[in-house]
């Protein structure tokens, strides 16, 4: 029981984080847009949950705050309070402390300390600007109600009760869906007193039928409070499925009493009794009123709806049924949502990723065998198991995917604050939100793109004053693009600022010595020479101050994660960067090759064509490495005196042509050995500083293959001669 | 703090009981291991050259599905590289780095037996003579009369210092290709 509670408490917890991430994305939809009903609609419903799930656990803290915001949300709701910029700062940052208290009081089971408690007060009196009037509304309200009722309730079988009654019948699976039907009787007594509690066994079944996670159990309650029904009914809200909850309100007509004796399984008798036993009829009004509705019951037969002749008798302001309603269609669209996923664990996935890894591997020991042995049918066992393979990787990756629009939507928030910090108005616009890429690079590459976003912000766009001189929008645009591209995602940080200050950046390179005094290189390399570390953005693209950290670390970051960035920018117009990132961490279509001995792995992406090397640029290779493609100018690494691979190059070589961010380039291998499913193995730690070569794959023999990393391959090339070059300039 | 508290109570058990240590042989010259950090023996075999790492590197093999680090124990201790025999073995060896576990293997002419050493025959590194980087070496075992350096394999194999010579390696590399 208390492992189940452990786990739903965690699906709480994993459930009020995206409810508060929600809410906070509709807050700021709902700045842009502040009569949005849906999106009021929206937030208040996110708030409403994540506190009555709270009560389900007891989770005290989070429920008074949360009461709060809710209040204050409801009369948002109702338009009693007008959504204006300061309220949206102070629902924002009551987010921020609900998340806190979720983490703190939730996950941790610790309490907040002295600083968050400080914030809370701080937060529930600016809250309570936007709830003072209310009290005394609502309690004009309630008088209302009751008066009416009182008055009319004379009509037909007067009822002495003043309190709610609640008869509750659990169903069977409620323990087994990880509630605890008596956390809902603890949460009802925060919102009044219950006066009488009758517990109904009756459902019971003999001992030796009964299953003890089953939960036969029902409660008749009398309860005294001053909540409306659909407060009370929310309690209730997570147990509505496969329970029976009636709420009967104070002052509720005999023949609703009878109505609900009726629905329920218990017998009739049995049921007035505890009725009356508890005080909410008289025996007398029971008998009455049991004769009086079989008499008078449906002449026509016809039923009418409860809801209707709740509202025909007035006991229950219109405005109440409407809200039930709304409550039951909005958890039922929770519910469509719910079903079409499913929360699975990601280290599980991951495991099941590795397992489809070590598949691979043996598949394509499987078919090495079938090839050598040469017996037909065999092969074409292999071959078909193969292509399954390919299927169930492909399938396994995909259930790894995500779409980065939720990473994108966190900065609407970043850029809400930052601009606000530096004054700037600047709007994020986002585009491509549904493209796909896997869980674990969308988790790194969080990091490098606020840092990106932050410095477009900070450097690149410029404030209000500056931008009208220039004649463009006072009000900034910041873009966020992401897109598929040969089996890479592409995301494109784009900002309509200044652009970057071309001839500071050179001066720069030049006094670091990372540029030759002489040599001007194209602009696209300058604009990239800030990648480089050491390279302080402060001073190279505007006079604004720097964060400290520099473009290096980003850089390292999507390096690490096998990807490339770079930068675009013109000046007066903006500034783009863009990270080219691989779709997955796991597993690539490779091509494999051999030099020498040894075999390496192309990732297929990024190979272009194969063509052998002829005997004339072969000889040639001592003065240059170039070779004419078709009238294409094709350069190209001798990847055996690259690697230093000892012995003599094979008789007959090939080129295998890759591109990479739009660049053509030959690598000269021995033998070509055709496409290879490779499961990626890191190289460990031992292996960081090494370039050229991003990992390693273990093939059908059992042999280790290392991956080439083609970019820093063919920047490793260029590097290297350019070196040659000046130093043998140098020298003569 | 804890770590290292950790290491001591180790320490002072180690001190009682006798311990077991693995003794092989690189370059004619006997040497001695823990087997606590031992995980097994293989033969040497199937191993995948890496390009442009350092001589003590020697490559990559698979273990059972994991590509693992081979080291040159020779070529560490800054003298020539094994060479390779009938009799070369390579001894898959955790260490731990940063908190994380590692394997490692190492290459040594031939594996020689499993000796128990009790504290009392353990003698503390002489701070030259042994032609080995001291820091390397966790003391002298007296076996039969004769000395076995026992090596301390947290530092021989420190996956940190190992990464950064490979890096350094590189730069020596490309500088000596600018020379």
């Amino acid at each position: 029981m208390s492992l189940d509670l452990d786990q739903a408490l965690q699906t709480y917890i994993a459930e009020a984080r995206e409810l508060l991430q929600d809410m906070e994305d509709a807050l700021l939809r709902l700045e842009a847009d502040p009569n949005d009903a849906d999106t009021i609609g929206a937030i208040f419903r996110a708030a409403h949950t994540i506190k009555g799930s709270a009560g389900l656990f007891g989770l005290d803290p989070i429920v008074s705050f949360t009461h709060i915001v809710e209040d204050v949300l409801d009369r948002v709701r109702d338009g009693d309070v007008v959504i204006e910029a300061n309220l949206i700062a102070v629902l924002l940052e009551s987010g921020d402390h609900m998340l806190h208290l979720v983490n703190v009081v939730a996950a941790q089971g610790g309490q907040l300390d002295a600083e968050a408690i400080a914030r809370e007060n701080g937060l529930r009196i600016r809250l309570q600007a936007y709830q003072a009037s209310q009290d005394s509304s609502k309690v004009s309200h309630a008088v209302q109600v009751e008066t009416e009722t009182s008055f009319q309730s004379s009509g037909g079988g007067f009822v002495e009760t003043d309190n709610w009654h609640i008869s509750l019948r659990f169903g069977q699976n409620v323990m087994r869906d990880g509630m605890d039907p008596l956390s809902f009787i603890r949460y009802l007594s925060t919102l009044g007193e219950i006066v009488s509690i009758t517990t109904m066994f009756d459902a019971l079944p003999l001992a030796d039928e009964m299953d003890a996670e089953s939960c036969y159990l029902g409660f008749e309650i009398d309860f005294k409070s001053d909540a409306d029904k659909a407060t009370i009914a929310g309690v209730f809200e997570f147990a509505r499925e496969g329970s029976l909850v009636h709420i009967l309100p104070p002052h509720s007509k005999l023949t609703e009493y009878i109505e609900l004796i009726r629905s329920l399984p218990e017998s009739e008798t049995r049921l007035g009794e505890i009725l009356v036993a508890t005080g909410a009829l008289t025996q007398q009004e029971l008998e009455s009123g049991l004769s009086e509705q079989q008499t008078s019951a449906r002449p026509d037969g016809s039923t009418t709806p409860l809801g209707e002749i709740l509202v025909e008798q007035r006991s229950v302001e219109h405005e109440v049924v409407q809200a039930a309603l709304d409550k039951q269609t909005q958890s039922k669209d929770s519910k469509n949502k719910e079903s079409r996923y499913i929360r699975v664990q990601a280290d599980k996935l991951d495991e099941l990723i590795n397992m489809v890894g070590e598949l691979v591997i043996a598949g394509a020991g499987v078919s090495l065998l079938a090839q050598r042995v040469k017996d037909n049918p065999l092969q074409e066992a292999a071959s078909v198991m193969s292509g399954l393979v390919e299927e169930i990787r492909d399938g396994a990756l995909r259930l790894r995917m995500v779409p980065i629009g939720e990473t994108f939507n966190r900065f609407q928030r970043v850029v809400r604050d930052v601009g606000r910090e530096l004054g700037k108005d600047i709007e994020l616009v986002i585009t491509g939100a549904d493209t796909e890429l896997d869980k674990t690079v969308v988790e790194k590459i969080g990091d490098p793109l606020m840092h990106l976003v932050r410095n477009a912000m900070d450097h690149g766009i410029e404030s209000a004053s500056i931008r009208q001189e220039k004649g463009k929008p006072e009000k900034g645009t910041l873009r966020l693009n992401a897109f598929h591209d040969s089996g890479s995602i592409v995301i494109e940080i784009v900002d309509d600022g200044g652009g970057l200050n071309r001839d500071r950046i050179l001066q720069k390179a030049r006094d670091r010595g990372l540029i030759a005094p002489n040599v001007t290189p194209p602009d696209q390399e300058i604009y990239n020479m800030i990648f480089e570390a050491g390279f302080s953005t402060a001073e190279a693209i505007t006079n604004l101050s720097g964060r400290g950290v520099g473009m290096d670390v980003v850089k390292r970051n999507i390096a690490a994660l096998r990807g490339t960035v770079s930068l675009d920018s013109a000046v007066g117009q903006g500034t783009t960067v863009s990270i080219r990132l691989p779709l997955t961490l796991a597993i690539i279509d490779g091509f494999l090759v051999g030099v020498g001995k040894s075999s390496y792995i192309v990732p297929l992406d990024m190979v272009h064509e194969c063509i052998e090397l002829t005997e004339n640029d072969r000889q040639a290779t001592g003065e240059r490495s170039y070779l004419n493609l078709r009238g294409e100018v094709l350069p190209f690494v001798m990847l055996r005196e690259h690697f230093e691979i000892e012995g003599n190059g094979a008789r007959r070589a090939n080129v295998v042509v890759v591109s990479c961010a739009g660049q053509k380039a030959g690598l000269v291998v021995d033998e070509l050995m055709g496409e290879f499913q490779t499961v990626i193995k890191p190289l460990g730690k031992i292996f960081s500083t090494l370039r050229g070569i991003s990992g390693s794959t273990i093939l059908g023999s059992g042999e280790v293959a290392l991956i080439l990393d083609v970019p820093s391959l063919v920047q490793q090339a260029v590097n290297r001669e350019s070196q040659h070059v000046s130093t043998r300039q140098l020298t003569h | 703090m804890g770590a290292l508290v950790k290491k001591e109570i180790h320490a002072a058990v180690m001190q009682q009981e006798r311990g077991q240590y693995l003794t092989f042989l690189i370059g004619g010259e006997m040497f001695a291991i823990s087997i606590l950090g031992i995980k097994e023996i293989i033969e040497y075999g199937n191993l995948t050259t890496v390009p442009m790492m350092p001589d003590f590197i020697r490559g990559v093999i698979n273990l059972r599905g994991a590509v693992v680090p081979v080291v040159d124990m020779s070529a560490r201790f800054g003298r020539t590289a094994s060479e390779v025999t009938r009799r070369s073995c390579i001894v898959i060896i955790e260490v731990e780095a940063d908190d994380e576990k590692q394997d490692v293997g190492v290459v040594v002419d031939s594996v020689s037996e499993v000796l128990e050493i009790s504290a009392a025959e353990i003698e503390p590194a002489p701070s030259f003579g042994a032609r080995i980087r001291a820091d390397f070496i966790s003391g002298m075992g007296k076996v039969n009369g004769q000395f076995v350096i026992i090596l301390n394999a947290d530092r021989v194999l420190s996956v940190d210092e190992m990464a950064r010579l490979s890096g350094a390696g590189v730069t020596e590399f490309v500088a000596a290709e600018l020379a």
